[in-house]
């Protein structure tokens, strides 16, 4: 902010339309095809929930959804032309999202609570929460 | 303060800044570029790693209400299949769209800011703050529905049922003549309306016991359309003052998950009365909503400060990194909402 005092008339004003100094220039098509196919994924998100394909529409919904971020990350945030260690600071929290989650449901859907009462009883019969 | 540091023990002829003769003419070309910055690919690529690891603590930030929604619903899938009910799949798609053409007005933004087209730069700012604005307004009708009638989070949890507000057609009694549902539950509700802490003592008094108000474990949500409707009226009423404890619990084993998945008419008021646990479903909707709520709020200050540079021309192709961080943050909003979306309407 060194600078910020400095009158803001002696800055060149670049024309419109000049290429940017710095960075990546995603273009208006792009963008546009993006913002498109994220609608129609989000149309198609709204009419998967009719079909009723039991558990699998979790999955598919995750999966368009996944589809829907990438796109994001990909176009509208730059990472496809980005350098690439800002995608392994991004792909790095989602892969500890992802650890947390499975550590997270593991004991719900690793957990055989019908076994607990007699091999508690058996390697800890001290503890009064096992005793009948 | 970095004037002091650097100015005192340089060796080379250096100016106030701290800069050498090169370095000062560089800047002097870029007013843009701060001092301590060689060169401003350097500056826009140090800026953008730093949001970058921003937008990473903000994932792990919602990693953590994530994981309490997979533990919530893997153990109660039945909670979620029914409490999705108070939700309005409408009002969550509208949502959706909103928020994804303000990303994509904020990605023109940057495309503007990048080209030096700072009218086209205004336009795309304020357009993606009407997105936002429009998005909390959305979430204002969302939750001052949800808060009237009752169905919020915790022991609070109350839902009646208003006049002409149902999010969804029901073919239960409930909603077939839901006057007699608010007549007969009034005495409950008039009471939560005066206090809104839910005082269970004040309120246990007024109605009278139901006859019977723990259905049979096979009954289906359409049994209930069996049911008296001054009956159902006073099992509503019930929800919050029964003692919790095991015989609280039984109930909420009868709406199986099968049986919610095919009746497509499932009356959320109506299985409140048996769903004791249904209150889980809200607690994770409003923390969820609640916390990117607040990031829709943060964004809009953000962006009305990116707004204000922008009308006194800060940017153009030499600088825009304020638009390009600002803008990256706004799509992480829109992310998390991308996510949010299918997780807490669309529940199959």
């Amino acid at each position: 902010m060194a600078h910020s005092s400095q009158p803001m008339t002696t800055v060149r004003q670049p024309a419109p339309g000049t290429a940017p100094r710095v960075g990546h220039l995603v273009g208006v098509p792009v963008l546009l095809a993006t913002a498109v196919a994220l609608l129609i994924l989000t149309w198609l998100t709204v009419a998967a929930k009719s079909i009723d394909l039991g558990p699998l529409n979790l999955y598919i919904a995750m999966f368009i959804a996944v589809i829907k971020a990438a796109l994001v990350c990909l176009f509208f945030m730059h990472l496809k032309y980005d350098r690439p260690f800002n995608s392994i600071v991004f792909i790095a929290s989602v892969l500890f999202l992802a650890l947390f989650l499975w550590l997270a449901v593991l004991d719900t859907i690793t957990y055989r609570s019908e076994m607990l009462p007699p091999t508690a009883k058996e390697f800890a019969p001290n503890l009064t929460r096992f005793k009948q | 303060m970095a004037d002091a540091v650097y100015g005192a023990d340089e060796q080379r002829p250096v100016d106030e800044h701290g800069h050498d003769a090169a370095s000062h003419a560089a800047h002097e070309q870029m007013p843009y570029l701060q001092h301590h910055w060689e060169t401003p690919a350097q500056q826009f690529d140090a800026g953008k790693l730093g949001m970058w690891l921003f937008l990473a603590t903000e994932i792990l930030f919602f990693a953590g209400l994530f994981c309490a929604y997979a533990v919530l619903r893997r153990n109660h899938p039945e909670v979620f299949l029914v409490g999705q009910h108070f939700l309005d799949v409408k009002w969550g798609a509208i949502n959706t769209v909103v928020l994804i053409l303000s990303s994509f007005t904020m990605a023109l933004g940057v495309w503007c800011a990048q080209t030096s087209r700072k009218n086209g730069l205004i336009v795309c700012l304020i357009l993606t703050l009407a997105g936002a604005f429009t998005f909390m307004a959305i979430k204002y009708v969302e939750y001052s529905h949800k808060i009237h009638e009752g169905i919020v989070w915790g022991h609070n949890f109350n839902p009646q049922r208003h006049n002409g507000h149902g999010s969804h057609a029901s073919p239960t009694a409930a909603s077939a003549d839901p006057t007699h549902v608010v007549a007969g539950g009034g005495a409950a509700d008039h009471a939560a309306a005066a206090a809104p802490s839910g005082d269970a003592a004040d309120e246990s008094a007024q109605p009278p016991p139901a006859p019977d108000h723990s259905p049979a474990p096979s009954a289906a949500p359409t049994a209930a359309a069996a049911t008296s409707t001054a009956q159902l009226a006073l099992e509503v009423s019930q929800v919050g003052l029964a003692p919790p404890g095991p015989s609280g619990l039984a109930p909420a084993a009868v709406l199986e998950p099968a049986a919610a998945d095919h009746a497509h008419g499932v009356d959320p008021y109506e299985a409140a009365g048996r769903m004791r646990d249904l209150h889980l479903f809200m607690s994770v909707y409003f923390a969820l909503t609640g916390l990117h709520g607040i990031h829709v709020l943060a964004g809009i200050v953000a962006i009305s400060l990116v707004l204000w540079q922008a009308i006194k021309g800060k940017y153009n192709s030499d600088y825009y990194t304020h638009v390009d961080l600002v803008g990256l943050y706004w799509h992480v909003v829109d992310l998390v909402w991308i996510f949010l979306f299918p997780l807490l309407y669309l529940i199959h």
